[in-house]
């Protein structure tokens, strides 16, 4: 039995007594290089996280961080997290950030009931699994339709499971799945996005079926999930492919609903950046999977975080 | 087999550190018919070794049955952690918990020790006015790693508050009990069995269900 200690590595704690240079709304790898540069600049910064680690936590392998050719997604943030405790960045976990005030402080409001005051803020809420938005698939949450392989897994030893997705993701996730799973179908509605590495690996699976340009129209089964119908757009006809899972994984969804009224999102809802990571408001920054940026890839999230950082250094300097 | 390698028993011996008032880890066990007992009652052994206030109980279900019923405990293996003067919270964890789940067993053990963590007010007040019964499942697998995050709210809430308990099941483990919860995504929060949730969701979320009861 393998045991995933997670070691928090200590942290003072994040005071709302006190003004900050600097408050990073999550733990990511954005949020933590953000925290990284900053504190290496001297800022006062603090972070404010739901999850320490982020969406990372729930990847069981990542094989394209630079220098680190075959990490855990647990092994990379325990990486990333002891390197910030090094500096001694306060870390409140476990809170969520539900208001911001803008203003010559900004005033950052948690569930837990505390507001919190910093000159500068950066917004590196990551993103949540995108949804299909077919018939079906609310209903059957949790009764078969999952968003985490590694998590939910284990529960499907024996049977047959479908993926839908054709990205890196998905395509884990089926890799993934075929060594606990009776039989995979992936179910993907256009080509593969994922990389022909990943591709590769999965066509060589004896007991995976792959389905491309076909659009999943909705979940069906009584009480847990029996199969899906889809249409093969090549043919132009209805499909029915059979499962007792259906693992989504179609991409995200940036967590920015709680910035709303704060700054300007785009239509998918992302925060919109400039170059240098500044939102709307001056003096709110946002990185990594929440903005608008292209590609979202944990390598970029980390790099966006650090010119997030600098940039909030930057500007409180002209304060 | 042994667990904890000397890496993870120094981590451990310095997570524990602050625990204040004495943890009784009471392990139900039976010697036959049951996988993993076995290991379990290795892993709380080794973990009791940690730490000189951590102590373990093993005890048979079928021998000391009236133990079992008195905390409750309807499956095996399952670990009931008693606080100072072996006081019940009503906090149990239903099958093994290793992999992600250490993680929970950690956190449970430091609050019943009375070094946890203070609750915003917000939460406290509410907790303090739920006055019927209310008993949580939190459905777990091995290899999730928000579900101990579930397990720690779910027990912090037992912990507060004597009306509520709280335990984690391993759902392979325990395969008939999952099958006849539907459980096919975990975490899966089952409250009184009638309210449910997926997800490692925010203690307002557990507190919503528990007032709609």
């Amino acid at each position: 039995m393998e045991l995933h200690l997670q070691t928090k590595p200590k942290a003072p704690s994040v005071s709302d007594q006190e003004v900050y240079d600097l408050l990073i709304v999550g733990g990511g790898p954005a949020g933590l290089n953000a925290a990284l540069y900053a504190k290496r600049k001297g800022l006062k910064v603090a972070i404010l996280a739901e999850k320490v680690g982020g969406q990372v936590l729930d990847t069981s392998s990542v094989e394209n961080y630079l220098g680190l050719p075959s990490e855990t997604g647990e092994g990379l943030m325990k990486k990333f997290q002891a390197h910030v405790a090094e500096l001694k960045v306060p870390i409140k976990g476990h809170v969520l950030v539900n208001q911001i005030e803008d203003g010559t402080l900004k005033r950052v409001h948690t569930n837990t009931g505390q507001i919190f005051q910093s000159k500068t803020v950066i917004l590196a809420t990551g993103s949540k699994p995108r949804k299909l938005d077919v018939p079906g698939e609310k209903e059957f949450a949790g009764k078969g339709v999952a968003y985490c392989a590694i998590c939910d897994g284990p529960l499907f030893a024996g049977m047959d499971v479908m993926v839908a997705g054709g990205g890196n993701s998905a395509v884990e996730a089926a890799i993934d799945l075929s060594k606990i799973a009776n039989h995979v179908s992936l179910v993907h509605r256009s080509q593969f996005r994922a990389d022909q590495i990943l591709v590769d690996q999965l066509i060589a699976k004896e007991n995976v079926s792959i389905h491309l340009n076909t659009q999943i129209q909705s979940v069906e089964g009584q009480g847990l999930v029996s199969h899906v119908n889809a249409l093969d757009k090549e043919t132009g006809e209805k499909v029915k492919i059979e499962g007792n899972g259906l693992f989504v994984e179609i991409g995200y969804l940036p967590n920015s609903d709680a910035f709303a009224n704060l700054v300007k999102r785009n239509e998918r809802g992302e925060i919109e950046v400039t170059a240098k990571c500044q939102t709307n408001i001056a003096g709110i920054f946002a990185a990594g999977d929440v903005t608008d940026m292209p590609y979202k890839q944990i390598v970029i999230s980390a790099g966006e975080g650090a010119k997030a950082a600098l940039a909030a250094n930057d500007y409180i300097n002209t304060l | 087999m042994a667990f904890l390698n000397d890496e993870i028993k120094k981590q451990l011996e310095e997570i524990f550190e602050p625990m204040k008032n004495e943890v009784t880890v009471a392990l139900f066990a039976t010697k036959e018919l049951c996988e993993t007992c076995e290991d379990t009652k290795t892993f709380m052994t080794e973990m009791a070794e940690v730490s000189e206030k951590i102590s373990l109980d093993v005890y048979d279900m079928n021998e000391d049955a009236t133990l079992a019923e008195e905390f409750g405990v309807k499956r095996v293996p399952t670990i009931v952690l008693l606080g100072e003067n072996r006081k019940d919270f009503g906090i149990q964890f239903n099958g093994i918990p290793g992999g992600h789940e250490i993680n929970s067993f950690i956190s449970s053990v430091l609050e019943v020790s009375g070094a946890g963590e203070e609750l915003p007010e917000v939460f406290a007040e509410r907790i303090a006015k739920v006055d019927k019964p209310v008993d949580i499942k939190v459905f777990v697998t091995l290899g999730c790693p928000h579900c101990p995050g579930a397990v720690a709210k779910a027990h912090k809430l037992a912990l507060e508050n004597p009306n509520i308990r709280a335990q984690m099941i391993e759902a392979q483990t325990f395969s008939e009990l999952s099958d006849q919860y539907q459980v096919s995504g975990v975490p899966k929060i089952v409250i009184n069995d009638s309210e449910e949730l997926v997800g490692n969701q925010p203690l307002e979320m557990f507190l919503d269900a528990i007032e709609r009861l």
